[in-house]
């Protein structure tokens, strides 16, 4: 019944996968949808890396005691965990992929300004990698993702090679947010005014500008403790005049708005699934619009929360405190808009829908915990506990995840031309929302126990709270790899998708699936904005069979 | 004039006509040149913070950076900036010969940049004024001393690292101006190189006074 | 009330409240608490309801929605609803923070050292101890924190209280237990290999019994054994008060070649009378002499100089350890003319712990 590639609709025509063979014909191309592909696997491969580190350190922490390593080794392992998921997929992931291949189609390109830059985030990606997980795992640095001096810079482990590995990494982010802005300003087709563009471009721009303002004070700054450990300085020593509390304001003016390089591109997504599956115009597309603006520029005053137990001066952490609460303001909005959009709409619960809706759910509540801790006084108590690391992973993984595989189901007819089993998907997608809430709201209850964070030995009474915890991590786990297997599965076996199975009206929807070579025949011209669905429009693509 | 340039060949299949192209270039070089600042901002913070903190020590110890030195290379930079937005000016016109020429001066000046650099490295290396726990000047002691030279030398380090990038650009942007590849329709290398010249200058003017004068 | 603060507390997992700040804290925390579980899951609800309500017609794939867009009132609720409910949170959990900042007057002061991987404790005048620290109940108790190698966060969840401890520097906050008990102190910033097991214990005492416990300790009535685990051999001179170690130190490091004890002028200025005192300085700054100058002074001692005296006095960065420092800092105040001279005479003796 399921036709076989060879003879598979699909890939009769020419589109970007078959048009050029050969691994060569990868490794040097300049197509931004190539790239996009290239990135997925390679993040997915980080994913799924840190996932296994992520899933050991579950099982370790189901006794008080040593259940499965040694202390040495936990260090080791939520250092890999914390740097694998961070740079090598939280924050390239969903622009590397999705802005990668939808930005151009969505605004009408042919490609992004500059293909060859862009094949260069590539390879800047691959060294980065490369280099930072070979020092993580031959010399055991044992820091925390972190890297809070002087630990850092007196520690016996490995610490040079990782931040080199994070600072090239660094240059691969940056490059691609500098592509990204000047494709948006450059590139729009006649008709897509700023107005109409799709609320996922905005969103990459805001975390473009984010990316290209931020990521180089990191990468001087992990420079400096990389001197440090080589050289001996004392930049940040404290035994040689230097101030350990120097390097936290620095990594953190980077590291805070880099949780918005995380989030904002998920917020962007989710706001193109809504209209789609909701098959509803957004309501307030301008406020939905100028709140991701508005996050990134905030998001840059706030950073200070990071050091409210760090002995900085109460008029600090007040200014902090207060800027942090207007971040939430603007998700606050976004929530608000999102739920609205589906009044009066016309829904359809696909897999890619539940994922919205999780992802919905955990914002709210991940993004009020956050909201509590900038009260300040409750950070005092919530401070380095598995509060903080349950108020991360909320948004984190339960935001910005459930929205990767919210567009990943979305897209991923359009990327490869093959449906996946969407009955096969729904039950994965309550799996890991499941095992998500499962994993985390025992560690909200840990952290107001008091429980530290990085604690490889812990007090008998965290065990059923932590017990409790693994089993959720097991059931996550179980969940992804469903959805691993049966994406595999379509690529093999999927039917064929035909243009646009989910009849959106968003822009990048005016392409076969899989698209060409070529984006568009032409330039094309807009006279609509995107996911306009209050009249039936002319010529519109109708379904595959 | 646009079409000249696309039938050399120059405009890209994705790009709509040569002035689109040309503002993308230069949008992407401004945003990496705001990149620049900001890796820069990190080592003005750590000076800012320093200062602060050991105020009679940074005073005591900025004695002895080479103040003619510095002022020297500031003059040399300065202008070399000239001779750069010079070399631009004339690329605009064509003038591929006069470009040559005016990028020859303006490397020759980043050379001698480096070269009075040197030489400050050198005295400083001899009388062990060097950066934190290597520091052993006998004639100023004291806390904030050696962070002093820690600051100095990273600072005036990575902007000389900035200056050799530079100095390659220009060099390459020069072998095309020799070939002839610059005109009224497509000088888009040498704008580009110029900016990243500019802010070199730019940022040199920055670490002077703070390091030197005050 | 009681019972609700009860419930809602073992609800959130919460420990004790041993003092009235933590039950404070703890007010907000159910405030945030209910207010975000109330308007998260009306939200929430309000999403499910349109999900429900609006599905799509079937076999109409082409459905058409209409274009909604928000009216000023929506915008005003959206906006305003959420940043009052914020601020109000902000106005009610700062000043709790800058509370925790401000030590009161009269409070007693602990300095508390971290070190990989255990907590030194000493008070002014009274014993040293490592892992176990007592304080009177009811009464304020000031902490001095620093630390000995890399940054260590001191955590007593029963207090929610917390506050880093930074090698080179003196962090502060306050706190007043004024219930007797013993809770786990526990280490809150990642320090290494031991960070998980540095862990300590809070002895909250009726506040007759640890006056009466000092004064023992104070007397050495009685050979007192050290609290806690035995101090590595590397650890000398565990007699006298901190204020006579604090002369003993002085002595050793050369300080009294420049600095006198009763007035004289010299070629540093007299530590008589200098603790708490205004000093101005040659950069026409004044300064209040408190612990923070003094531990400065002996750091980087040309950062901050009295006017009229030379800045030649060398640093003791890497020469005098913190509890050094603070031993020094400790017999300076002890030199205040105004301050009561009801100092013992004898320290107590201390029998280092053999065996564990």
């Amino acid at each position: 019944m399921s036709p076989s590639p060879a003879s598979s609709p699909v890939y009769n025509t020419p589109n970007y996968l078959n048009a050029e063979k050969g691994v060569r014909s990868w490794l040097t191309t300049l197509d931004h949808k190539r790239i996009g592909v290239i990135y997925l696997v390679l993040t997915l491969t980080g994913f799924f890396l840190g996932g296994v580190f992520a899933l050991l350190l579950r099982l370790e922490l189901l006794t008080p005691g040593p259940t499965i390593m040694d202390a040495m080794t936990y260090n080791r392992m939520f250092t890999l965990h914390g740097v694998i998921m961070i740079f090598l997929f939280m924050i390239p992931a969903i622009p590397g992929i999705f802005g990668n291949f939808f930005l151009p189609l969505m605004i009408g390109a042919q490609d992004v300004a500059f293909p060859r830059i862009n094949l260069l985030s590539v390879y800047l990606y691959l060294l980065g990698a490369a280099i930072a997980v070979w020092g993580m795992i031959h010399g055991g640095t044992d820091t925390g993702w972190t890297f809070y001096t002087p630990y850092s810079t007196t520690t016996v482990t490995t610490v040079a090679p990782v931040l080199l590995g994070a600072f090239i990494l660094g240059m691969g982010s940056i490059v691609t947010g500098l592509n990204f802005i000047v494709t948006i300003h450059t590139l729009r087709a006649p008709g897509v005014t700023w107005m109409r563009l799709p609320l996922f471009a905005w969103a990459m721009y805001a975390t473009s500008v984010i990316q290209v303002l931020a990521t180089p004070v990191l990468g001087m700054t992990l420079l400096l403790v990389a001197v440090e450990r080589v050289f001996g300085f004392g930049i940040f020593d404290p035994a040689r005049g230097g101030d350990p509390v120097l390097f936290q304001h620095l990594f953190w003016f980077y590291s805070h708005p880099a949780v918005y390089i995380m989030i904002l591109p998920a917020m962007g997504i989710v706001s193109e699934v809504v209209q789609t599956f909701a098959r509803k115009n957004m309501f307030g597309y301008k406020a939905v619009a100028f709140s991701s603006l508005g996050i990134a520029f905030v998001g840059f005053f706030v950073w200070g929360h990071h050091l409210f137990t760090s002995g900085q001066s109460t008029f600090a952490s007040g200014v902090f405190g207060v800027l942090s609460m207007f971040v939430g303001l603007f998700t606050a909005i976004k929530v608000f808009n999102w739920t609205a959009t589906m009044y009066q709409g016309a829904i359809q619960v696909s897999a890619s829908f539940v994922y919205f809706l999780g992802f919905l759910y955990f914002l709210v509540f991940g993004g009020l915990t956050g909201i509590a801790l900038s009260t300040v006084s409750l950070d005092v108590h919530w401070q380095d506990t598995y509060f903080v690391v349950a108020h991360f992973h909320f948004i984190m993984v339960g935001g910005t995840i459930m929205s990767f595989l919210a567009g990943l189901h979305y897209w991923w007819p359009k990327m490869f031309g093959r449906m996946y089993s969407e009955r096969w998907a729904l039950a994965a997608s309550v799996l890991v929302i499941l095992g998500f809430n499962a994993t985390f709201i025992p560690q909200f209850l840990l952290g107001n126990m008091g429980m530290p964070r990085r604690y490889y030995s812990y007090p008998q009474q965290f065990q059923s709270l932590n017990v409790a915890s693994t089993a959720g991590a097991t059931l996550l786990a179980f969940g992804f790899g469903i959805i691993l297997t049966y994406l595999i599965a379509s690529l093999v076996k999927g039917r064929a998708a035909g243009p646009n199975p989910w009849r959106s009206r968003g822009y990048e929807w005016n392409t076969p699936s899989p698209p060409g070579v070529e984006n568009f025949p032409g330039t094309p011209v807009y006279d609509h904005g995107p996911h306009e669905y209050h009249e039936p429009v002319a010529g519109e693509v109708t379904r595959a069979h | 004039m646009h079409t000249e340039a696309a039938a050399q060949g120059r405009l890209a299949h994705h790009f709509p006509d040569m002035k689109t192209q040309e503002h993308a270039a230069r949008m992407g070089m401004w945003l990496f040149l705001s990149t620049e600042i900001l890796l820069f901002a990190v080592l003005f913070t750590a000076y800012g913070l320093y200062r602060f903190l050991f105020p009679l020590g940074f005073e005591e110890a900025s004695k002895l950076a080479h103040v003619t030195m510095g002022a020297t290379n500031t003059v040399v930079l300065i202008t070399s900036s000239l001779t750069v937005a010079l070399a631009i000016h004339h690329a605009r016109k064509g003038e591929n010969r006069k470009v040559v020429g005016l990028l020859a001066i303006t490397i020759a000046f980043g050379a001698l940049f480096m070269v009075l650099k040197g030489f400050e490295y050198y005295h400083h290396f001899q009388d062990g004024q060097l950066p934190g726990r290597f520091y052993h000047y006998a004639g100023v002691t004291g806390p904030g001393v050696s962070m002093y030279f820690t600051v100095y030398f990273l600072m005036t380090g990575l902007h000389g690292l900035h200056v050799l990038i530079g100095m390659g650009l220009l060099t390459w942007v020069a072998v095309r101006a020799a070939r002839g590849h610059f005109g009224p329709g497509y000088s888009t290398p040498v704008e580009l190189s110029g900016l990243y010249w500019h802010l070199i200058d730019l940022i040199w003017i920055f670490l002077f006074p703070l390091l030197y004068l005050v | 009330m009681n019972l609700l603060n009860d419930f809602l507390r073992d609800l959130l997992f919460l420990p004790v409240q041993a003092s009235d700040w933590a039950r404070h804290l703890d007010f907000l925390h159910y405030f945030v608490f209910v207010a975000s579980m109330l308007g998260g899951w009306a939200t929430l609800a309000t999403g499910l309801v349109f999900v429900l309500r609006y599905q799509r017609r079937r076999g109409e794939d082409e459905q058409s929605t209409p274009i909604v867009n928000p009216k000023p009132i929506h915008e005003a609720v959206f906006i305003g609803l959420p940043l009052v409910l914020f601020l109000t949170w902000f106005a009610i959990g700062y000043p709790q923070y800058v509370e925790l900042q401000t030590p009161p007057k009269g409070a007693i002061d602990v300095y508390v050292q971290g070190k990989k991987w255990m907590w030194k404790f000493a008070y002014p005048g009274g014993p040293n101890s490592t892992d176990v620290l007592r304080v009177p109940a009811g009464r304020p108790v000031r902490m001095l924190l620093t630390s000995r190698d890399v940054i260590h966060s001191f955590f007593v969840p029963a207090l929610r209280f917390k506050q880093d401890a930074l090698p080179g520097r003196y962090t502060q906050a306050w706190f007043n237990a004024n219930v007797p008990g013993r809770y786990p102190i526990f280490c809150a910033e990642y320090c290494g290999l031991g960070h998980s097991s540095m862990l300590g214990e809070l002895v909250v005492m009726p506040a007759e019994e640890w006056d009466a416990w000092m004064e023992q300790q104070r007397r050495g009535s009685q050979p007192v054994a050290q609290d806690g685990r035995p101090i590595p051999a590397e650890e000398v001179d565990l007699r006298g008060s901190l204020i006579e170690q604090g002369q003993r130190i002085a002595g050793v490091q050369g300080c009294f070649k420049c600095h006198t004890v009763d007035g004289t002028q010299h070629i540093g200025p007299t530590w008589r009378d200098l603790f708490g005192r205004t000093v101005k300085l040659e950069s026409g700054k004044t300064v209040v002499a408190d612990e923070a100058y003094l531990t400065r002074s002996m750091m980087e001692p040309n950062a901050e100089v009295v006017a009229g005296y030379k800045p030649v006095m060398p640093t003791y960065q890497g020469k005098l350890s913190a509890p050094d420092a603070a031993a020094i800092s400790e017999f300076i105040k002890s030199l205040r003319t105004d301050a009561p001279t009801a100092e013992p005479q004898k320290g107590p003796i201390y029998v280092p712990v053999t065996g564990k």
